[in-house]
């Protein structure tokens, strides 16, 4: 399928448009909402949510047999809701720590959402909800009504993170603070909490609870790479995650056998790599560059005002002096052909005729200014 | 004397049945400067953490100003350890400061030109107004503890209490903290500081509590801060007060 077609039909196939604007909204709000979820030091709390919500989903089609995709949400924010209620008072009541309580509840409630399913499976009416897709995502099957559920408890949740965005930057950043002030950041912490549940579980559908959790972090941890203001953080998330929505259910309902879960978390993957590499400050790229910039910069001025004292101590700067002796004079230091060539550049020091090296007058005032020891001489 | 800032009853604090303070009570007049001093694992840090109710105390009364803490919360300036935040998290200087008037301003409003001016003027008296606009990874410790101080500052609080403010500072800028705390102090305000340096103690503090586990003295500096109270806090085993530094 061409780039045209692919335009034409979201544009005017109600299929694939419906798939494209819902993968995209979701991608956007859980990225926005994941950017808290990172700043709190949280990121692995949207897998935990994702796997403890499948049991929620499969006993609430189980109460209503029927795939209604409020209730279904519903049934998994709620179990979602109550698997990390279970682990504040693991780690309130025992000397559990928090990252191996997450892991308790992930695994335990997890196993009990497939036994579950495994159950129900063998009910013929209900292996035609496809209950199963929730495993790993199924966008192409994204109705209107699924995209306004999503719409609804997604908008909620943003609606409340923009609403309390100072009480929840205090809970984030400085929760004692807060208390001090008499904020009530046991409740600031139950509703940011529920917010994040709720960014978790309107993507289940279409991502699958398996891989669910990157979409919370995978955006924020990008944003992230390309500033430091938490605002842009959250808007810039916001886009990333939209994009990988996007553009991953398109691609996999372009070729209808992939599911859209694995697809749209490449997606992010790459906008998370790219940023790695080529973010303007913390890019790796870029990073390396000031690096070997500020190397040079420092072997240059040693080996300047270590020539100088050379040349002095050599009765007067008359003398030129050989690769190897500057070579010797550097400690052997692998970048010293580089070096030279940029201190010839600027102009800082000249090669003779006989290949050999002196400092040029720029040279000497640079010495001086760097301070030597040979300015005592 | 000055009426009581602070009263303490019966406080008890236990993390997990072993006792951390054991029955205080403490009655703080207005208008002091005074260390929480005592070794370590003495409670220090938990004494102002269970007074503001950070903690919860197994047993205890907070009286501020004579009245419940509760209904006192706006007269409390509090300034955590250094280390208890994560200073990489993605803000900046002036919104951290301008927290201090969160408490002001109430639920679901935003600071605005009026918060943003006292943030400013905070900043200038803790001399960090050029960093207003910086990123919190960027300070160095002692900037990371005058911006905690600045923060405090644009409250409207009586009593303040200040966990280690003087932790990895340098000799300077202990200097403008300290100052800072004397001319609070002048203005009629209560500022309670957990304090290590032993040394400074008689030139920066008018009152002193000592502290293990339970309340050893509390009073005016000239009187509790003795070789014997120190010694029933510390342990005979060393004299914790240089010698130069006596009398």
């Amino acid at each position: 399928m061409d780039i045209m077609q692919i335009l034409h039909d979201l544009i005017f196939d109600y299929t694939l448009r419906n798939v494209a604007i819902g993968a995209g909204l979701l991608g956007m709000i859980s990225g926005m909402i994941g950017v808290f979820a990172l700043i709190r030091r949280q990121s692995l709390i949207g897998d935990t949510v994702s796997h403890a919500a499948l049991p929620g989903i499969v006993i609430a089609y189980m109460l209503t047999s029927q795939k209604n995709p409020f209730i279904l949400l519903i049934g998994a924010a709620i179990a979602g809701y109550a698997g990390i209620l279970a682990v504040m008072n693991i780690v309130r009541n025992t000397r559990i720590k928090y990252d191996s309580a997450l892991g308790m509840v992930l695994s335990v409630s997890f196993g009990f959402g497939l036994l579950l399913l495994t159950h129900i499976q063998k009910n013929p009416r209900a292996s035609q909800a496809g209950l199963d897709k929730f495993l790993f995502g199924q966008a192409a099957a994204m109705m209107e009504g699924d995209i306004l559920t999503m719409l609804l408890f997604g908008g909620a949740a943003l609606f409340l993170l923009f609403l309390f965005w100072k009480e929840f930057f205090m809970l984030s950043f400085n929760r004692e603070y807060g208390e001090s002030l008499g904020f009530p950041m046991r409740f600031l912490d139950f509703t940011l909490t529920l917010i994040i549940v709720i960014g978790v579980v309107i993507g289940l559908q279409t991502v699958g609870v398996v891989l669910m959790s990157a979409m919370l972090v995978a955006p924020a941890a990008s944003a992230a790479q390309w500033t430091d203001k938490l605002r842009t953080q959250v808007f810039l998330a916001g886009f990333f995650g939209g994009l990988a929505g996007l553009s991953g259910a398109m691609m996999s309902s372009a070729a209808p056998k992939i599911p859209t879960g694995p697809v749209i978390v490449i997606f992010i993957s790459v906008i998370l790599l790219f940023s790695f590499l080529f973010s303007f400050k913390k890019g790796i790229l870029s990073t390396s560059i000031k690096n070997l910039k500020n190397k040079t910069k420092i072997e240059m001025d040693t080996l300047i005002s270590n020539l100088y004292e050379l040349e002095c101590s050599h009765g007067g700067r008359k003398c030129s002096h050989s690769y190897s002796v500057l070579n010797i004079l550097m400690k052997n230091s692998k970048n010293l052909k580089f070096t030279l060539r940029k201190s010839i550049q600027k102009q800082l020091i000249l090669q003779d005729e006989w290949g050999e090296y002196k400092l040029t007058e720029n040279g000497v005032r640079k010495a001086l200014s760097i301070g030597t020891k040979g300015d005592r001489i | 004397m000055n009426e009581t800032a602070l009263e303490i009853n019966d406080l008890t604090v236990a993390y997990h049945e072993k006792p951390v303070l054991w029955d205080i009570d403490l009655k703080i007049p207005s208008g002091v400067l005074m260390a929480i001093v005592g070794p370590n694992g003495a409670g220090k840090s938990t004494l102002i953490k269970a007074t503001l109710n950070l903690i919860k105390p197994v047993a205890g009364k907070i009286d501020v100003f004579g009245q419940p803490l509760k209904k006192q919360r706006k007269l409390i300036g509090y300034v955590p350890q250094r280390g208890s935040v994560d200073w990489d998290f993605p803000t900046s200087v002036l919104d951290v400061v301008m927290m201090g008037k969160y408490g002001d301003l109430g639920w679901i409003k935003r600071p605005g030109k009026k918060e943003k001016s006292e943030a400013m003027k905070a900043l200038e008296k803790v001399g960090m107004a050029d960093f207003a606009r910086r990123q919190i990874s960027q300070l160095s410790g002692g900037q990371q503890q005058r911006v905690f101080l600045a923060r405090v500052l644009v409250q409207s609080a009586m009593i303040y209490f200040m966990d280690e403010p003087f932790q990895g500072v340098d000799a300077q800028t202990e200097k403008a903290i300290i100052e800072i705390l004397k001319t609070l102090r002048n203005e009629g305000k209560t500022v309670i500081v957990v304090h290590h340096d032993l040394n400074t103690i008689r030139s920066y503090f008018d009152w002193i509590t000592i502290l293990n586990i339970r309340i050893i003295g509390s009073g005016k500096t000239e009187n509790i801060f003795t070789e014997e109270n120190l010694k029933k806090a510390y342990g005979g085993r060393f004299s914790p007060v240089h010698k130069d530094s006596e009398v």
